[in-house]
């Protein structure tokens, strides 16, 4: 059942074209990222969808409607922004009821959706402080409690956890996640941090220069790249070129071997070596090639590998994956 | 700390010799007599204090908190239109707009009142145009009048309001009003709940600068008010400079500085919200 549809659609700012034509199906329910560096669309698509911006060419159904001309106060869904942007001069508990008091809902129901709210992103002690007394994780949850008190069809949420520090963001992340399970509703998520999108994700789309590279889940995206970008934006890979191909081995597919055993597909020389706990990384330059390639060992891993020993780089056929020419 | 104790005694200085010592000769003053020729006489009276409280004072006093009051209002009806409009410009148009309300600045503060009195009185531009296309027979009574002060007031005013509240508009986080707009709010519900609430302090400045200004104000009521409108402060001028009762006019200073202190205290209650003096607390 698709909840967000965009169908071929296109956005230029001034002459300029941010969002190539390009068509979309969100289901219902899922939690959807759309993946990609700063300037690549992916807020200009979140803001489509919210009513901020309208499209240049192309429509955008909402649960079967045309909302492509609906302004944003009147469509079924809501935003948690980047920067929050709470109302500074209202409390926690105005801020989650605004949403209610402009959609006219009756006292009582209003009371039991701000509670209601403000159990779920557990900011109960808080209800009558004013944002500017709050930490930037605290703000955050507000900002999505004033969001899902409206029971919105889709919650849009832009870099919702950018603005904080990595321990909390992780914290977020996983509370957002067990969120959106119990909500069941449909979450639409900007990120341009991979792993956030890597560990939150039914569907990810990833975009780069206002094009989709690739839509699917994390571990399609992972195992089978489609595109360079799709291939070196997720998780570390090694890029090989053939002459009439190009193709993808993560770090952990390639096997280093000892140079007297010829029977290696590449050889190379080892410039460096990486200790990262669980795993130790070699950083190994080709012979034939102008590029350097990282090589995962496990920890059972015995050899005793040295920084200018010649190696072999080997790997199994069935784990390159093509990413075109 | 000792060291930055010290950085600040220029300032401590500066106010002390030129606001606090003034303000302190001024309330003396008002406590001393004065002899027929307009010496005055060292002694302790409250007689100046007492004759505030004659039929004519109360009631030019009255009418100066009425007018300042009003000029104030009107003011703010018309500045926040404006400043929001050149707010919400492009940024040429910006610039343009907010020129053309600095410009009289540039200008003679007399000249641009006399200029008003040109328009204004009998044989007067606007008479005369309203004359010309046949709209009156007999040219209106404008100048002199009340409504001729509060006009000049207004006129010469209206930058102490539109720039505060321009500023406020400008500082104001514009994805406020997306949020709004996201939350279900029509733009007008947006300006109402968001917008207004969130330049109040813009409002409260440019208030407190008309108020009191309008309420010190003498040489407008002087020039397009004529004999009949007299404020407080024409007759704190006429008592330090014509009738030399440096005493009196001094007691009719405090009073009056009084009165703008405890008015500005209120209006600043009224507006505050509990955000603000929850921030203050903080603080």
């Amino acid at each position: 059942m698709p909840m967000i549809q965009l169908m071929n659609i296109e956005k230029h700012f001034a002459g300029q074209t941010v969002v190539h034509p390009l068509s979309l199906t969100i289901r219902e329910g899922e939690f959807l990222t759309l993946l990609g560096p700063s300037g690549c669309g992916k807020t200009t698509i979140l803001r489509m969808i919210a009513g901020f911006e309208q499209p240049t060419v192309g429509e955008i159904f909402l649960d079967g409607k045309d909302v492509t001309e609906l302004p944003a106060n009147k469509r079924d869904l809501n935003l948690v922004f980047q920067h929050y942007a709470l109302f500074p001069h209202m409390t926690v508990e105005q801020n989650i009821q605004f949403g209610l008091k402009m959609k006219k809902i009756d006292a009582a129901e209003q009371k039991e959706r701000i509670g209601e709210a403000i159990r779920l992103t557990q900011l109960t002690p808080l209800a009558k402080r004013y944002p500017h007394q709050l930490s930037g994780g605290q703000q955050q949850r507000v900002a999505i409690a004033r969001a899902i008190a409206n029971k919105p069809r889709v919650l849009l949420l832009d870099e919702p956890l950018g603005a904080l520090d990595l321990q909390l963001r992780k914290n977020l992340q996983a509370e957002l996640k067990q969120l959106q399970r119990s909500l069941g509703i449909t979450f639409v998520y900007v990120t341009h941090d991979q792993e956030e999108a890597m560990m939150m994700s039914d569907r990810i789309v990833i975009m780069n220069n206002g094009k989709i590279e690739q839509i699917g889940t994390p571990k399609e995206i992972y195992n089978r790249p489609q595109t360079l970008f799709a291939a070196t934006f997720i998780g570390e890979n090694n890029v090989f070129h053939e002459a009439e191909r190009m193709f993808a081995i993560r770090p952990e597919k390639l096997k280093a071997v000892r140079d007297r055993e010829q029977k290696a597909k590449r050889k190379g020389i080892i410039q460096d070596i990486v200790y990262l706990g669980n795993v130790h990384k070699l950083m190994v330059h080709l012979n034939d090639e102008q590029t350097t390639v990282s090589i995962c060992l496990d920890f059972t891993d015995e050899d005793e590998w040295q920084i200018g020993q010649h190696i072999g780089v080997d790997w199994f056929d069935a784990d390159e994956v093509n990413i075109g020419l | 700390m000792k060291k930055t104790k010290w950085l600040i005694s220029p300032v401590v200085l500066w106010l002390s010799l030129f606001l606090i010592l003034p303000m302190a000769i001024v309330v003396v003053i008002s406590f001393l007599g004065r002899d027929e020729f307009g010496n005055l006489v060292i002694q302790f009276s409250l007689d100046n204090y007492a004759r505030f409280f004659d039929s004519l004072y109360l009631g030019i006093y009255w009418d100066t908190i009425a007018l300042s009051v009003l000029t104030t209002l009107i003011c703010v009806l018309i500045s926040y239109p404006l400043a929001y409009y050149i707010a919400n410009a492009g940024p040429t148009r910006q610039k343009i707009w907010l020129l053309f309300i600095t410009v009289p600045f540039w200008i003679n503060f007399l000249i641009r009142t006399y200029a008003w009195v040109l328009l204004l009185r009998s044989q007067g531009v606007v008479n005369s145009f309203l004359m010309d296309i046949g709209i009156i027979d007999e040219p209106l009574k404008m100048l002199y009048t009340k409504g001729a002060v509060l006009l000049g007031m207004v006129y010469t005013f209206i930058p102490y309001m539109v720039l505060p509240i321009y500023v406020s508009l400008e500082q104001m986080d514009r994805k406020l009003l997306e949020a709004a707009s996201d939350l279900g709010a029509s733009r007008w519900r947006a300006f109402w709940h968001i917008t207004l609430p969130q330049t109040k302090s813009g409002m409260m400045t440019g208030s407190v600068l008309v108020f009191v200004s309008t309420a010190g104000m003498y040489v407008v009521t002087d020039i397009l008010g004529g004999s009949k409108s007299t404020m407080l402060s024409n007759i704190i001028q006429t008592q330090f400079l014509g009738a030399r009762d440096w005493p009196f006019g001094a007691a009719l200073s405090v009073i009056f500085a009084i009165t703008s202190l405890v008015l500005i205290y209120l209006f600043n209650m009224a507006l505050r919200s509990r955000h603000e003096r929850s921030k203050e607390g903080r603080a």
